[in-house]
């Protein structure tokens, strides 16, 4: 009851955790379309058996520098609503069953980036690892918004 | 739930849809009979269905319902507004009671004796002597009686004694229009059914292979099972034989269609989607393979899938009018609310358009017909005052133009009130004070469009709930629509929504732009032009705006790899040009490739990218990568096509740069008028070139008008009049002129040529700026500026032309361009000016100083005017005369002693600012 599954991602170098039940698919993500004036968040849009989805670049989201252009890339599959989304990620990791004592609010002198997209942190023997908040990695669009109420104007 | 029950269901909000609508009509027509019996068929319907399936308090308010109307039909009872209303309100109750029928299976507890009571009221309020012993009990009757009635009033003779009658199973006296026990097993008994032995549906059952004999409904409705009050109905009918009841036969219709549950349409709808897909995707396949065995096949297939999606399509479209019924309750609801006077017309309520888009825009009309209804329509007495006829008029039309449904919301009512509109947008910051000084009003009209904007000043029960109009835009834009608006002050506003006829699937222009592909709605498409240096068709560049030499117009264009910032590697690349055009407007996408056509299905845009207006949705192509579909209004607004931007402004900021630019090429619109020597003008000034029939131009006490794109165009010829030319046609120059445009009239275009413009500024004439040499031979160069002046005098001399009168201005300006330019500009707006260049020139004319109200000073020449305004600062009598700096340096700093520094070239701001501060030396004065 007091622990639950997370899959490992990494994203620049540091170690994230997504709840499983929010992940539909890990994928290799090929043949991305750009969407030009688009969010410099989303990195476009591709296949995936048949549905359009939103990719979204992990790096960019949080405020990292974008990656080699040979790196090899990975994506976790995200139903919202009813879209389908997928965050680009470094590299995936493996299933973990976290127990929620190691568990840790987010330390207030985080990035306010990061903090709005992380929900705790978990101490790992030998790292930390970032709980991300599937949610909120999700909604810049309607921020962006809020940011620019006159737009229809 | 019960089948039988949710079917009831189904149909009964349909009916009560019709008689929303219908009621409101008799209103209006008190002596159509049609309107009337068509109404009571319904509510007996109704009544009948409820009493069948043991719905006692909705029978009962149905009975009573019934029964006024009845009373009606009779003519009893005299058709009045109150009675309507009362009609009305039984069957807003019916709805109540349905509702909650829906959501819990059972009809609530209470009682409608109250209305019941009223209802009966009204009815024997006009009752005559021989309905008279028709006792009033609360109707209750037993709720597994089927509460049949014979509907012969339509066949009697009105007038006709009716006997008191006694109804033995129940006990007491039958109510008018209700038929005993007896009578209907009497009629049940005589009439061959094939069927009896199913006895809880045998009623129902019974009466189809009726109907499908001998329909003897007025109109058929045959998606409608037959109740048994209706087949008492056709029994009295038949053997009546009279009246205005048709007995014709259109019964076999009744087979003819059937209810489908719309999820499954959907669901049909989305796999025929998936099919085409699948279909586009084997052919891109096969056509890479050389003589392949499956060509026949495929080729089958593709023909069997287009069919097979045109089929389904079909069976999504609708009329638009069922998006319509609850209009005309509406409108009476919100005249009778507001006490206003208000007609509505509908028109083209057959076109039809995909179910999907009519539930969508349902909501959007609504608001938009009550928001007409609650600020559009003025009070009776405020028409009347104004000259208008005491009711208004809401015109809604539909009509389908170019594979697009366009619909028109037109009230003659006040108007939109431009100021108070701008105002209200500062106060909201929705724009902040500068922007609003700079919009024509046309743009500060779309500012109701704007997010979280309502002018309402007091919240109405109608509208005025901050929900406006931004809501409906984004509404209809979600489905690829546009909403426009025009409006004059006091006349009224015309609406116009254009939507696609589906939105599932559409045809595409796949184009390449910087190596990427991007689908083009076909829709929007007019043509494609190859362009290239060498070619016939090249683009051109104006101060780096791009143009297209299309036959005899010059089309904007926009290269599609900067509007959407894209890196293209090479620029020189064939290129082609994609004339789309956008509600009036025309503009040309250059791209790099164009590919094929290709049906899409469109995918709704991400969440994320909403905010993206240049797109209006995704798709996977036949070979399954995803491209962004184009939205041609995004693009346009992008590209700033929207000709509401280009304004006066524009024109007197282009003529400034043409006269700064020294040796620098200008494109020149070379024409004749009047005299022998050719004209001149830049060409970027002009917005088309028109040739139109002379017999269009109409004249008016302010001169020739033609009506051009929808608006009265005043046409100003050079050489004086209207002649037209040998084919009986007038060369027309059209310039935008802020909000509205402006003709002058040419005998003849000559040539458009590139020519450095270096005008001899000498000339004095009224419309000539000089004389250039272009393409060898002296060309007078003409000052559009100046024609402008004059038809916009012709604009602004009924609004304020008197008040004006009495301002007068003096003009110090050392540049002549400018002084020739605003001159005119001033008088046309009905101000007394007096010009001069130095200062030497203004002590030598010994100017008396009181006599002006508004000094305007150029402070762009340093030294001239700064020698200019000591020679003001000496003088007591011109300290008190208020000073307007002009410049053209924007954020130029000015001297403490002026009022205010306007832009040479805002010629809107200029005026309103002279008007400010004449009046302010009035009042120290």
């Amino acid at each position: 009851m007091s622990s639950q599954e997370y899959i490992t991602l990494w994203i620049g170098g540091q170690l994230f955790g997504a709840n499983v039940s929010r992940i539909h698919d890990v994928f290799a993500p090929t043949s991305i379309t750009p969407v030009p004036l688009g969010p410099k968040e989303v990195a476009g849009l591709l296949n995936l058996r048949g549905r359009i989805v939103t990719a979204i670049d992990s790096r960019s989201r949080l405020g990292l520098p974008p990656r080699d252009e040979e790196a090899s890339i990975m994506a976790i599959g995200i139903e919202k609503g009813n879209e389908s989304f997928g965050l680009i990620i470094d590299e995936v990791g493996e299933v973990m069953t976290l127990d929620s004592k190691d568990r840790e609010d987010v330390p207030t002198n985080l990035d306010p980036v990061w903090a709005q997209i992380a929900s705790g942190v978990y101490r790992l023997e030998d790292r930390l690892l970032v709980l991300l908040d599937i949610d909120k990695i999700l909604t810049f669009g309607s921020e962006a918004e809020a940011d620019r109420p006159n737009k229809a104007a | 739930m019960d089948d039988l029950l949710s079917e009831f269901l189904t149909e009964t909000a349909e009916s009560l849809e019709v008689i929303d609508a219908e009621l409101v009509r008799f209103e209006a027509e008190p002596n159509d009979q049609g309107i009337l019996n068509n109404v009571f068929r319904l509510v007996h319907t109704i009544k009948g269905t409820c009493g069948f399936l043991g719905l006692p308090r909705l029978e009962a308010v149905a009975h009573a319902g019934e029964t006024l109307l009845g009373r009606f039909r009779d003519g009893t009872v005299d058709v009045t507004p109150a009675a309507v209303t009362l009609v009305l309100e039984s069957i807003d109750q019916i709805k109540v009671l349905l509702g909650h029928l829906e959501d819990h299976q059972t009809e609530p507890e209470g009682s409608d004796a109250d209305l019941i009571k009223r209802l009966e009221h009204a009815a024997d309020g006009g009752l005559t002597a021989d309905a008279a012993p028709e006792p009033a009990p609360a109707p209750a009757p037993e709720p597994a009686k089927p509460a049949g009635e014979d509907n012969g009033k339509k066949a009697r003779p009105e007038g006709l004694a009716d006997d008191v009658r006694w109804d033995e199973d129940l006990g007491r006296e039958l109510r008018p229009g209700e038929v005993s026990l007896a009578e209907l097993e009497a009629a049940f008994a005589s009439v061959e059914v094939e069927d009896f032995s199913n006895p809880p549906d045998a009623p129902e059952e019974a009466a189809e292979p009726v109907a499908a004999e001998a329909t003897a409904e007025p109109e058929p409705q045959p998606e409608r099972p037959i109740e048994p009050g209706d087949l008492a109905a056709l029994l009295d009918a038949g053997s009546q034989a009279g009246g205005d009841v048709d007995v014709s036969s259109s019964g076999p219709r009744a087979a003819q269609s059937i209810r489908v549950n719309v999820d499954v349409l959907e669901h049909l709808m989305n796999m025929v989607s998936e099919l085409v897909l699948t279909r586009n995707q084997l052919l891109q396949m096969v056509r890479a393979m050389e003589d392949s065995e499956f060509k026949t096949p495929l080729q089958r297939l593709s023909n069997i899938t287009g069919e097979l999606q045109e089929a389904v399509m079909k069976t999504r479209m609708q009329p638009i009018g069922n998006a319509w019924k609850k209009i005309p309750r509406i409108v009476r609801d919100a005249s009778t609310d507001l006490g206003k006077k208000i007609k509505l017309v509908m028109e083209g309520d057959q076109t039809e358009l995909d179910r999907q888009v009519l539930e969508l825009i349902r909501d959007p009309l609504t608001h938009m017909i009550r928001n007409s209804c609650d600020h559009g329509i003025e009070l009776p007495a405020d028409r009347m005052a104004v000259g208008k006829p005491e009711g208004g008029t809401i015109i809604l039309r539909a009509y389908h133009e170019g594979g697009h449904i366009h619909i028109e919301l037109r009230d003659d009512g006040a108007g939109l009130k431009t100021g108070r509109i701008r105002q209200k947008a500062i106060e909201k910051g929705v724009v902040t004070v500068e922007e609003a000084a700079n919009m024509s009003d046309q743009q500060i009209h779309r500012l109701i469009f704007a997010p979280g904007f309502s002018t309402a000043e007091k919240v109405t029960n109608l509208s005025g709930r901050g929900v406006g109009m931004d809501v409906v835009k984004t509404n209809i834009e979600l489905i690829g629509g546009a909403v426009d608006l025009v409006s004059r002050e006091g006349d009224g506003t015309t609406f116009t929504i254009k939507i696609p006829l589906t939105l599932a699937i559409v045809s595409a222009l796949i184009v390449g732009s910087a190596g990427q592909r991007f689908a083009v709605p076909q829709l929007s498409v007019v043509e494609l032009v190859r362009t290239g240096s060498n070619k016939e068709n090249r683009i051109e560049n104006i101060n780096g705006t791009q143009v297209l030499r299309l036959r005899d117009r010059l089309l904007p264009v926009m290269p599609l790899n900067s509007a959407l910032k894209l890196n293209s590697k090479d620029e020189n690349a064939n290129r082609f040009v994609i004339v789309m055009q956008v509600a009036a407007h025309r503009f040309g996408l250059v791209v790099d490739e164009v590919f094929d056509t290709e049906e899409i299905v469109v995918k709704p845009i991400s969440s994320l990218l909403r905010d993206v207006t240049e797109y209006s949705g995704s798709t996977i192509l036949g070979d399954g990568s995803v491209i962004m579909i184009l939205d041609p209004n995004g693009i346009a607004r992008l590209a700033a096509f929207d000709t509401s931007k280009t304004g006066t402004q524009t024109v007197a900021e282009e003529t400034r740069k043409l006269v700064e630019q020294g040796d620098q090429k200008t494109s020149l619109l070379v024409f004749s008028a009047g005299a022998s020597e050719p004209k001149a003008c830049p060409l970027s000034l002009v917005t088309r070139l028109e040739e139109l029939e002379i017999d269009r131009f109409e004249m008016t006490n302010r001169g020739p008008v033609v009506q051009y794109r929808g608006q009265l165009m005043p046409v100003i010829h050079m050489s004086g009049s209207i002649q037209g030319n040998e084919n009986g046609r007038q060369p027309i120059l059209v310039v935008n002129n802020g909000d509205s445009v402006v003709g002058i009239g040419v005998d003849r275009v000559l040539d458009i040529t590139e020519d450095v413009l270096k005008v001899d500024i000498g000339d004095e004439t009224p419309g000539i700026l000089g004389t250039a040499v272009i393409g060898g031979k002296a060309t007078e160069v003409i000052d559009i500026g100046h024609f402008l002046s004059q038809a916009d005098y012709d604009w602004a001399a009924g609004m304020t032309g008197e008040k004006k009168a009495q301002s007068s201005v003096l003009l110090f300006e050392s540049n002549p361009f400018f002084r020739n330019m605003l001159a005119p500009l001033l008088q046309a707006s009905g101000y007394r000016v007096t010009s001069v260049a130095t200062i030497d020139e203004a002590i030598a004319a010994d100017i008396d100083p009181t006599t002006f109200d508004v000094v305007l000073a150029d402070v762009d020449n340093d030294g001239e005017a700064s020698r200019f305004l000591e020679q003001l600062s000496s003088d007591d009598k011109w300290r008190a005369v208020p000073r307007i700096a002009l410049s053209n340096s924007e954020g130029k700093s000015i001297a403490a002693d002026f009022a205010s520094c306007v832009r040479k070239s805002d010629r809107h701001g200029l005026l309103a600012v002279i008007d400010q501060t004449a009046s302010l030396k009035g009042r120290a004065a």
